[in-house]
């Protein structure tokens, strides 16, 4: 038996969250009010999360290190949210979300995780519309939905290119709600720095205070981070450039397994890298490849202005080797095929990193105002980064690090292995196996938040006692003091490199080899020169300032010191998994074709590894195990 | 919800620009009287018509009310404009060294409190000039409004004082009156808003150059011009 | 299209914390890419600071999508710079000229004090929203999100106020430093909805005292919060604040007890 408990209920795959909810331990509304809960992070997960559980009647209190909870990088995702509404009558049902999201994360999630997630997706759709979140309508004054990549039903709601902002101004909206009650208390740019643990329990947090530099601890009964992916390991990412794994890392080294961590989504649409001084990477909404056709001109080396290559001599390649869902097949599938077609020679663009994405037979076909209504600002944003106009010239793009699968394990209640602490959105492991389906982050992170945790965390909650921890208690003021030496020790190193200097080095390593495609050697050579990238980083490093004010270098470096550790393991994960599924493409484990072979017998698991005391990780397996579903080899074509 | 703050209508922020929204529509009709009858100086009857114009104006126990409250729209306008311009300059202790108003808006709004400000000063010479001398305390017995008004703009330095008056009005006018309309919220959208835009640029110009018509041509016909 | 290099001077407002004293520097800065984004620049900048051995200038970012609202900065006496509809992070130095003088100053206004060189402290916005910006509807008691379909115009207009982002350039380039296009796009997004409208009294009141109480100044209605939104929000929410809170004021009697 594995230390890992999953917990997921008993029966059949359809009723464990209806049987769950009726069985699971409840917390009289007089003893909430006795429990305080931590939320850390303010995105969708966290502000769905502390509003709900403050409408229960818990104390909670939100941490975020933004100037404002309503700033947290769920508000840039584009496209859309998914939901099993069926509003379309094309077929759509719970049965059916589930099955897309199992089946296009290569069967690699939690199966009663991923049903769960289908049967609430609807009521998020609901609980936002109350909130007043301006979703995309039809004439009729009914919602209106689109596609996304690797389904066959149109089951996405939007609000433009701007989903992601709505719905966390909804979330930050019940947030706002919640405060004004009473009933949370928000800490803004405040960010973690530690997670306090006594006696194998998560108690408390410590943060700083970024602009008076001053340590503080905090207790509760419960922690939840909600404090999204880590993406920016690679430093070139489309995450927002403070995004960082801190909160999910700390928890990680305090006694939190990692699951999944070489799980990331390299998204297909972004704006390619311009030059060295790229500081971000810009996506391109999925949904631009509803009309957009992704081609390359045949001959490698063709340096024609796009317009110039007539349609005979450019070969659309998603639509020629997936006939199926040609250009909206799943993202793992895009990213790599232009990466190939790169390899090849054939990509275009000063770099000849980047594939073609046309809207010219779209324009033609709809006119150019329908293209404008559905893409405009999109197609405005491309502009204003390029300086090419998309109506006319067809788009650069290029895949570009988006999401990360892999993250903290839970448990079916989203509780880590630190009985007390949860995670939920993105920072958690458990939804999206080895790839992501479009618009499927923002139902995860609110489904967390506003339907799954309200419910569970209570199952914790009912069995424990109410007596609070004083934050002057010895445990804290250790974990305090540790976290001020490390702070000062990054200022007293005083080397000649600059924190952006050494990220830019070692993000390039993960990308160089444990990016879209991996292969041992590679990645055996990447752990080398990523060991030697911490120890340049811990000697070299230069931050000037102190740790008394504001200072967003030391806050920089504080968060790459944990990039750093965390690089290794998912060098180290990408490496022991030797198979291909989903975003992980091992090139020694595909077919002739280039897809991802995975080996079930071997690796039908989620990766968990607990950090060891001297160092190093043991892995521990959750075995998945699926009802009925049949583990075919994926298809697009 | 629960209101956990709430201040009386006229000492919010909206208030206090409604209170200058009004004040401000209507002294804008005021000018309209106003007008009319300065427009009887351009009869060519030797001044009768103004003149019984001005007698009434004297007699007329309804005419005294209204004029109490002119003077109190002008007190209130003034009053209140001073003390959003002093509450707006706490608003941004520190300002900016390089500021480029001219990109986003037009200067004639953002110097409301100048426009104002010359105007004011207009209005205490031009009350002094006709209607504290004539009408109130009878300075000059004997000599009709009529012969004043025409001895007065038959100076060029007086005429050109009214014209630059008149221009700064307009320009008072062209940003107040939308900035009225927009205060008590009746822009509804952006097509009625270029609407109002629109009268009020008409009304900025028409109003201010009839009233400037009228020193005008009495300065000309005096200077035997006409 | 490819890349031009150009020579700048960037003047900058660097103050070191809250109470300190602040003062302007100008550094140079040689070969810089026109692809570049405005705050990529920056990030040049810092490191050449950090190199020679000085404090890199502190500035509020993140998405740089122009999305989340973080940055925002004076740039050349325009708030987020000369670029319409565009945020500080998403102008890009194609903008500027070879040789072009740069002034970039924090937002300014009483109500946003400056915290660190051009980090401002823009907490009022987030109390103006906590006094009732938001729908009193706990979760898990909506009804289906079609039950109350709303007009696509009524939702469209709702949405594009709903488009605020929240970063201050209306603030910083009205010259009274006045809030109301910010405030105003709440309770137009919110009072647009059948789902805002129970509480639209109430929510306005509530929000309008708190912008008073964080001392922006008064509206004058000149247009330049309109002209410098990076998004767009149009006066029209002004004018619909107006009018929701002059109806909410003076209907306020037969509701009271």
């Amino acid at each position: 038996m594995s230390v890992l408990d999953s917990k997921i209920p008993e029966g059949p795959r359809a009723e464990k969250w209806t049987r769950h909810k009726g069985n699971i331990k409840l917390v009289a509304p007089h003893n909430k009010r006795k429990l305080d809960i931590l939320v850390v992070g303010t995105g969708l997960a966290g502000a769905s999360a502390a509003a709900s559980l403050a409408e229960l009647g818990y104390n909670v209190k939100t941490f975020t290190f933004h100037d404002s909870p309503r700033r947290a990088h769920s508000i840039a995702a584009q496209g859309g949210i998914n939901a099993a509404k069926n509003y379309r009558n094309d077929g759509d049902s719970v049965h059916r979300l589930f099955y897309d999201t199992i089946k296009g994360g290569d069967f690699r999630a939690r199966e009663a995780n991923v049903h769960r997630l289908a049967e609430v997706s609807g009521n998020i759709i609901d609980q936002c519309v109350a909130q007043g979140v301006p979703f995309a309508r039809e004439y009729g004054g009914l919602l209106t939905t689109r596609s996304f990549g690797g389904t066959q039903v149109s089951r996405t709601l939007y609000a433009r290119g701007q989903t992601g902002q709505q719905l966390l101004l909804g979330a930050y909206s019940a947030l706002n709600k919640g405060i004004h009650s009473g009933q949370i208390k928000s800490y803004t740019k405040t960010e973690l720095l530690d997670v306090v643990v006594i006696d194998g329990v998560c108690r408390g947090i410590v943060v700083r205070d970024l602009v008076t530099g001053k340590l503080e601890s905090h207790f509760g009964h419960a922690v939840l981070l909600c404090t999204g992916g880590y993406g920016n390991a690679y430093y070139l990412s489309t995450n927002a450039k403070n995004s960082n794994v801190t909160a999910a890392w700390r928890a990680h080294k305090r006694g939190a397994f990692f699951a999944n961590p070489s799980f990331v989504q390299v998204h297909p649409t972004c704006i390619p890298v311009s030059g060295d001084y790229q500081s971000k990477l810009t996506l391109m909404s999925e949904s631009l490849r509803n009309d957009g056709r992704v081609w390359v001109p045949k001959t490698p080396g063709d340096k024609r202005h796009p317009n110039q290559i007539p349609e005979e001599e450019r070969d659309y390649y998603l639509e020629r080797i997936y006939p199926a869902f040609g250009n909206l097949v799943p993202r793992d599938v895009a990213s790599r095929n232009a990466k190939y077609q790169c390899d090849e020679g054939k990509g275009v663009g000063e770099s000849g990193l980047a594939v073609y994405l046309d809207f010219r037979d779209a324009i033609k076909h709809f006119g150019r105002p329908t293209i404008e209504a559905r893409y405009g600002n999109l197609f405005d944003m491309y502009k204003k980064i390029t300086d090419e106009d998309p109506y006319e010239v067809p788009m650069r793009i290029y895949p570009a690090v988006h999401y990360t699968m892999g993250g903290l394990w839970v448990d079916y209640n989203l509780m880590t292995t630190i009985p007390g602490l949860f995670a939920l959105g993105e920072a958690n492991f458990s939804d999206h196996g080895a790839n992501r389906l479009g618009a499927s982050a923002l139902m995860q992170g609110l489904a967390d938040g506003y339907f799954v945790i309200p419910y569970t965390i209570g199952e914790y909650l009912a069995g424990i006692s109410f007596t609070k921890t004083p934050t002057d208690h010895p445990a804290f003021k250790t974990v305090e003091t540790e976290a001020n030496q490390r702070l000062e020790r990054l200022l007293s190193i005083k080397g000649s490199l600059t924190v952006d200097e050494i990220h830019r080095r070692s993000g390039k390593i993960l990308w160089d080899n444990c990016g879209i495609t991996r292969n041992k050697a590679d990645l055996a050579k990447a752990l080398d020169e990523y060991r030697a990238m911490r120890e340049l980083f811990w000697k070299e490093v230069n931050i000037q300032g102190s740790s008394q004010d504001l200072n967003q270098s030391l806050e920089k470096a504080n968060r790459l010191a944990d990039f750093l550790e965390l690089g290794e393991l998912m060098i180290q994960d990408a490496l022991h998994r030797e198979e291909s599924c989903g975003c992980h493409l091992r090139e020694e484990y595909m077919s002739p074709e280039g897809e991802a072979v995975r080996n079930d017998d071997a690796f039908c698991y989620a990766a968990a590894w607990e950090h060891k005391a001297d160092g190093g990780w043991n892995l521990h397996k959750e075995h998945l195990k699926f009802e009925n579903v049949k583990l075919v080899q994926r298809s697009y074509k | 919800m629960e209101v956990k703050l709430d201040v009386p209508l006229l000492t919010s922020s909206i208030g206090k620009k409604l209170l200058m929204a009004v004040t401000g529509l209507g002294l804008t009709f005021f000018l309209f009287g106003h007008l009319a009858g300065n427009l009887l100086l351009l009869k060519q009857d030797g001044g009768v018509a103004f003149n019984e114009y001005a007698a009434f104006m004297k007699s007329s126990p309804p005419i005294w009310v209204s004029e109490i409250l002119v003077f109190a729209g002008f007190v209130m306008h003034i009053i209140q404009g001073i003390r959003l311009t002093i509450l707006n300059a706490k608003a941004r202790p520190v300002g900016y060294k390089r500021n480029k108003g001219s990109a986003n808006s037009t200067f004639y709004s953002r110097f409301m409190s100048v426009t104002g400000t010359i105007l004011l000063i207009f209005l205490i010479i031009h009350l002094w000039s006709f209607f504290f001398k004539h009408k109130l305390l009878n300075l000059e017995p004997g000599v009709d409004l009529y012969t004043a008004v025409v001895l007065a703009f038959s100076n060029v330095y007086y005429t050109l004082f009214y014209v630059v008056a008149m221009v700064v009005l307009a320009f008072h006018l062209a940003h107040g009156v939308q900035s009225a309309v927009q205060t008590l919220g009746w822009q509804i959208n952006p097509k009625v808003a270029r609407c109002i835009q629109n009268i009020g640029y008409a009304l900025a110009v028409l109003v201010p150059a009839a009233f400037a018509m009228v020193p005008l041509y009495i300065l000309f016909a005096t200077q035997g011009i006409f | 299209m490819s890349a031009n290099y150009i020579n700048i001077t960037v003047e900058v407002w660097r103050q070191p914390g809250d109470k300190a004293q602040g003062r302007f520097e100008t550094y140079s800065l040689q070969n810089i890419s026109t692809h570049m984004s405005f705050l990529e620049m920056l990030d040049v900048l810092n490191e050449q600071l950090q190199k020679e051995g000085k404090e890199p200038v502190a500035f509020d970012h993140d998405c740089r999508e122009g999305i989340c609202g973080s940055c925002g900065m004076y740039i050349n006496g325009r708030a987020h710079g000369p670029q319409e509809l565009t945020t500080a992070c998403q102008l890009h130095m194609r903008t500027f000229q070879d040789g072009e003088h740069i002034v970039v100053e924090p937002w300014r206004a009483r109500a946003f004090p400056v915290l660190k060189d051009l980090v401002v402290d823009r907490g009022a916005f987030d109390r103006i929203q906590q006094a009732g910006g938001f729908v009193s509807i706990d979760t898990g008691s909506a009804p289906d999100a079609n039950e109350i379909p709303i007009p696509k115009p009524i939702s469209d207009y709702a949405f594009e106020a709903a488009a605020c982002i929240g970063c201050g350039a209306c603030v910083a380039a009205c010259k009274n430093a006045s809030a109301m296009l910010f405030v105003s796009a709440k309770v137009s997004h919110l009072a647009l909805l059948p789902q805002g409208q129970v509480e639209k009294r109430e929510r306005v009141k509530a929000m309008v005292a708190q912008m008073d109480a964080e001392g922006f100044g008064n509206c004058s209605n000149t247009g330049a919060c309109e002209a410098e939104c990076p998004k767009g929000i149009s006066l029209s929410n002004i004018a619909r604040m107006n009018r929701e809170y002059l109806s909410a004021k003076l209907s306020q009697k037969q509701y009271d007890k």
